[in-house]
């Protein structure tokens, strides 16, 4: 029985066939349509989601699968105390698999301690985030057709992004990748990051604040959104705020075949006018979790 | 400066200066009713200054807690007098229940019955996690 916490325990050869068997879901949908006849997937949502929580109930669905959970810890016995390891152990008598959501870091790894059943992290606070991650690899490998080689420009709030410091460290394990790592100065990639991931496995990197100088020469652009609560003063977020908003004028030196990212939800980081831009991928990357997710809960439930 | 050597017990010597009291807190030797002595600064050719603890008592020891605080330590088993075996310590790969996640967004600061587990990520930098939010020990 197995769980995915930590993109990181997944092998380069099980991403392969993850992407593999979403690959061959697009292809042949009906294929998998009863795969998961009978199973149920228990959506444990410990805080709002949207994307995510609809994505794994949407691709249970698909698969044949029935689904039961909850969208708020309001609705759940969190709110009179229960320990998530109790939780965990109570679902595992009702479901075949559980995705969790939760605030608090390490409560899904909490959950699959005591869980009898397959856990999926579907968030843990600032930490993990495996299946946004997953999601951002099967588009890359839809739009560019490979990992390695490729010039990934990560833009924006690169501090408390959980979401690119998971694709760093799945993208890290492929040869000739280069990191242009776009951020102010208050949200640049933390130092573990850079020492742990990037810098241990050898991987080209540059820093700078500078979204517009560093455009030519990306092949993937992911961006994130840079949040007013993260600075100290409105002043500071006022003079950085436009920097980091990507709208046609930036775009002009950039590639034709650039990968424009975004895990979603965007606000205002993104302008709409680049919506109809053939580069902007982000839409497309909502749709590809789904895929994933499917692959996912067919490993994690040992369905061929 | 005269300590009494001791008859049983254990002596943690090599300590690097400094340690001592943080040893003596973690593993609880204040617990202890035998006579538990710390000498701090004392003069070292391989160390300059060291930190020495001596309990007047053959207890277990918990080793972990020495790798962790200071893996250079050696650990000598005193009988009637004599050093009957003296042992290294290494790190180890594992913590529980000796230090606390201080991330509040952690899940273990909520659940207070949770075991405090760390891990051994990095041996050159003697760096641990937290085994549920990766936050690293101080």
């Amino acid at each position: 029985m197995r769980s995915l916490i930590d993109i990181k325990e997944l092998s380069v050869s099980e991403l392969d066939s993850l992407i593999n068997t979403a690959l061959d879901i697009i292809e042949n949908p009906k294929k998998y349509s009863q795969k998961c006849q009978g199973k149920k997937i228990a959506t444990l949502f410990f805080e709002p989601s949207t994307r995510t929580r609809l994505s794994f109930e949407a691709a249970m669905y698909e698969l044949g699968g029935n689904v039961l959970g909850f969208s708020e810890a309001q609705s759940s016995s969190a709110s009179k105390g229960e320990s998530v390891a109790d939780t965990a152990k109570i679902i595992s008598l009702y479901a075949d698999i559980i995705a969790m959501r939760h605030p608090k870091e390490g409560a899904p790894l909490v959950a699959s301690m005591n869980a009898s059943i397959p856990v999926i992290n579907a968030g843990d606070g600032g930490h993990n985030h495996p299946t946004q991650t997953l999601a951002d690899l099967l588009t890359i490998k839809r739009k560019k057709g490979r990992f390695d080689n490729l010039t990934v420009g990560l833009c924006g709030d690169l501090k408390f992004g959980r979401t690119v410091h998971s694709l760093i460290s799945a993208l890290s394990r492929y040869e000739g990748i280069k990191f242009v790592l776009i951020s102010p100065e208050e949200l640049k990639i933390p130092g573990y990051v850079k020492t742990d991931v990037i810098e241990k496995n050898g991987i080209e990197y540059v820093e700078t604040t500078d979204l517009a100088g560093a455009m030519p020469e990306l092949d993937i652009l992911y961006m994130t959104r840079v949040q007013k609560e993260r600075f100290f003063n409105e002043e500071d977020y006022l003079r950085l705020k436009d920097s980091y908003i990507l709208n046609p004028q930036k775009l002009e030196n950039a590639k034709k075949d650039l990968c424009i990212m975004h895990p979603l939800p965007r606000v205002n980081e993104i302008s709409v006018s680049v919506d109809n831009d053939p580069r902007a991928c982000y839409f497309e990357q909502a749709l590809n979790g789904k895929y994933m997710r499917m692959a996912l809960i067919l490993m994690l439930l040992g369905i061929e | 400066m005269n300590i009494d050597s001791i008859k049983d017990g254990i002596v943690i010597d090599h300590i690097t200066a400094g340690n001592g009291m943080r040893l003596y807190s973690l593993l609880e030797l204040d617990k202890l009713e035998c006579t538990v002595a710390i000498i701090k600064n004392v003069g070292s050719k391989q160390m300059g200054k060291k930190d020495i603890i001596k309990i007047d008592a053959d207890i277990e020891l918990n080793t972990d807690i020495l790798g962790y605080v200071d893996p250079d330590v050696t650990v000598n088993i005193i009988k009637e007098g004599k050093i009957v075996n003296k042992y290294s310590v290494s790190l180890p790969e594992t913590l529980k229940n000796v230090i606390s996640c201080k991330n509040p967004r952690c899940i273990s600061s909520c659940e207070q019955e949770l075991d405090q587990i760390f891990t051994l990520t990095d041996k050159e930098t003697r760096t641990y996690r937290c085994l549920y939010c990766e936050t690293k020990a101080k």
